[in-house]
């Protein structure tokens, strides 16, 4: 018998969506101060407008729905999809005001992405968008990259059970130290050091670059907030294109490791395990993942005879193929040229190395190393298994920070999810091939939107249908909570309708 | 008499023969015109012909390939300065394009395009690459000839009044929200 939501689970869940909703007002903030600062007034009213109506949805949502319970495991996960939806929705009102998206649709189809750290924008004429709105965009990102429950609990909630179940719900499996809101901050900690660093260096080769020095730093700080957080927003829409230069692309391809890495993985190196990076089956899994898929992208580019020099040919393919596998999205080529100049083989390379993604607990999209290491250790138990005899007993390890034993549980979970993103991939794919896109070029974008890439093959435009761009939308949030808090949701409302 | 005649014209003929020779004196004259005009004509076409659109270029950049192109469009972003050379990016309204143009040449463009301004629109005739082998396979335009078509400005921005007028409404919402959330329930017994 399924149990209809009763009134608790609704002012629980309305408590906490609106708690994150008004610390998603207070981030506002930023680009506010930012539109103030260059003199930008229209921008700086839409973000007015933008904080006020996140706040009065926040603390009307706070007030009506007060409660001192703490969270359950479904209704955490709930507010975490949820969180993740209102994110986009009151994400967007500045950018529809700002008049550069055609719809509000558009807006929140772009506010999501950045959320998701997807980085598909059906922004207008983005090389005239005013600094704030700008710097919204990437801070978006940012935040989405971060987790957006992660930043309301490093403001707002107090250590407790709930914020472990929403930590959870937002596709971290795992906890770095034993309090969850020291393990939100650790992720700070570790995120703004590497953004003072990353802005740096990206801002001083701006400037050497022949760029004013404010912009090389406004650049500068944009960039390594959606490389870091494998977001791939990029302030001019030539994307990397925009600087012409080797050695920023260099800084970029750094920072975007640096971002697929395990946030468990940083703190041991933080705290001077080094050989962990060498013996852990994420970082071997990430060296033989983009080995692979660089050989087969380099034979199709190889083919295609665009590249006649090897470098070249490198600097190309390496660079989109990092920029898929971290689910980054930085492209150094125009979106045509993926069709138009490159062939099917490399495309397959490309959309190969996005659908794998980087490391759990990271901040990359799509199946991600440790599950596709998990299943590889299985498929090798059951091998043996079949080739030894039957009296043999078979155990499988793996290294992940500590040696484990495979059990059957993590498998099945690893395999779920492998499936679930399989499934999501293919369902984009279809929606695109019913529109008349040919299927790699379906696949490609659609894999690029579920993996929360952004490389685009050209597909995501203005001019793509309505559904289309709803079903990306959905792609980008599912693949980026990884499913469970969406099935939790789905179950929500289903025994909402149906229960008794 | 005859052969004086002959050999000596007499005035009429003299007058004839000296408007005959200004006829065509002012026909050569007017042929020089023309062909200077045409010469004038004949060089610059090449240089500022239709200007090509970037998604034309872009998709098709192995026809173009090594080809002189004339492209067309808005200075925006930085112009970022490389020894002898800088780059400019130029956005015709679909795409921008990396130019890579000799660096006294971008001296002459004064407004890039931002929030703040509308960049100059310049014209360029150069040499188009798919896969750029001088800038790691960029596909890029190396300009010879960089034309100024018209002059950037700096754009003045006027309060939105209706979008003044919302904050102010929302504003008051919020207030008034903030003012009850300090009435609490009274609590049940």
């Amino acid at each position: 018998m399924i149990l209809r939501p009763n009134l608790i689970d609704l002012k629980n869940i309305g408590y906490y969506l609106g708690k994150i909703i008004i610390g998603l007002a207070l981030t506002m903030c930023l680009p506010l101060v930012i539109g103030l600062s260059c003199g930008e007034i229209n921008p700086a009213l839409d973000f007015l407008i933008g904080i006020e109506a996140a706040l009065i949805f926040g603390l009307l949502l706070t007030k009506l729905c007060y409660t001192d319970n703490d969270l359950s495991w479904a209704q955490g996960m709930i507010v975490v999809s949820l969180s993740w939806l209102a994110a986009a929705v009151l994400g967007a009102i500045p950018f529809y005001l700002s008049g550069h998206w055609a719809s509000f649709m558009d807006a929140v189809f772009d506010a999501m992405s950045g959320f998701a750290t997807t980085g598909l924008a059906l922004v207008q004429d983005l090389d005239h968008l005013s600094y704030a709105h700008n710097f919204w965009r990437h801070l978006a990102m940012f935040i989405g990259g971060q987790g957006i429950v992660i930043v309301a609990l490093s403001l707002f909630v107090k250590g407790s059970s709930g914020a472990f179940k929403m930590y959870i719900g937002e596709a971290r499996d795992e906890r770095i130290m034993p309090n969850i809101i020291d393990t939100s901050r650790f992720i700070w900690l570790v995120s703004i050091t590497f953004l003072v660093l990353g802005t740096l260096a990206l801002g001083i080769t701006g400037i050497l670059n022949g760029m004013r020095p404010g912009n090389a730093f406004f650049h500068g700080v944009c960039i390594f907030m959606t490389a870091f957080d494998t977001g791939g927003f990029a302030p001019q829409s030539q994307s990397m294109l925009y600087y012409h230069n080797g050695i920023y692309e260099l800084i970029t391809v750094v920072i975007m490791i640096l971002g697929a890495i395990n946030f468990k993985l940083h703190y041991h190196i933080w705290m001077g395990n080094r050989r962990e990076i060498w013996k852990n089956i994420e970082t071997t899994g990430l060296f033989i993942a983009v080995t692979v898929t660089l050989i087969i992208t380099a034979i199709g580019l190889d083919r295609a005879g665009i590249y006649p020099k090897a470098m070249m040919l490198f600097r190309k393919g390496f660079y989109q193929l990092i920029s898929g596998q971290t689910g980054t999205g930085f492209q150094t080529i125009y979106s045509v040229q993926f069709l138009r100049e490159w062939n099917h083989l490399a495309l397959i390379g490309i959309i190969c190395a996005m659908s794998l993604g980087g490391a759990v607990c990271s901040t990359t999209g799509a199946i991600k190393m440790l599950r596709l290491g998990i299943t590889l250790k299985a498929l090798m138990e059951d091998i043996k298994r079949i080739i030894l005899p039957g009296k043999a007993i078979v155990t499988q390890k793996f290294h992940h920070i500590k040696t484990i034993f495979l059990e059957d549980k993590q498998a099945r979970s690893a395999l779920l999810i492998t499936l679930c993103y399989l499934v999501l991939y293919g369902f984009g794919a279809l929606v695109g091939m019913f529109f008349g896109y040919p299927f790699v070029d379906a696949l490609f974008e659609s894999t690029s939107a579920a993996a929360n890439v952004g490389l685009s093959c050209g597909i995501t435009s203005l001019t793509m249908p309505a559904a289309l761009k709803l079903t990306y939308i959905f792609q980008m949030w599912a693949g980026r909570l990884e499913f469970m808090s969406v099935f939790v949701l789905a179950g929500f409302v289903v025994a909402a309708i149906k229960g008794k | 008499m005859k052969s004086q005649t002959q050999i000596l014209p007499n005035s009429k003929q003299i007058q004839n023969s000296k408007s005959q020779f200004s006829f065509w004196g002012f026909e050569i004259g007017i042929y020089l015109v023309v062909l200077i005009l045409l010469v004038i004509l004949g060089f610059s076409a090449p240089c500022f012909a239709q200007a090509i659109s970037s998604t034309e270029l872009i998709n098709n950049a192995k026809s173009y390939d090594g080809k002189m192109v004339v492209y067309k469009g808005e200075v925006i972003g930085d112009v970022m300065p490389r020894g002898k050379h800088a780059w400019v990016n130029i956005n015709d309204g679909n795409n921008a394009i990396g130019v890579w143009v000799s660096r006294a040449v971008a001296k002459s463009i004064f407004y890039t395009g931002s929030y703040r301004a509308k960049g100059d629109v310049v014209e360029v005739s150069g040499i188009f690459h798919r896969s750029c082998p001088e800038h790691g396979g960029d596909l890029d335009i190396h300009a010879q000839v960089l034309r100024k078509v018209t002059s950037g400005r700096v754009l003045s921005e006027r309060i939105n009044i209706d979008k003044k007028n919302l904050v102010l409404i929302l504003l008051g919402i919020l207030c008034i929200i903030l003012i009850l959330r300090q009435f609490k329930p009274k609590s049940k017994k």
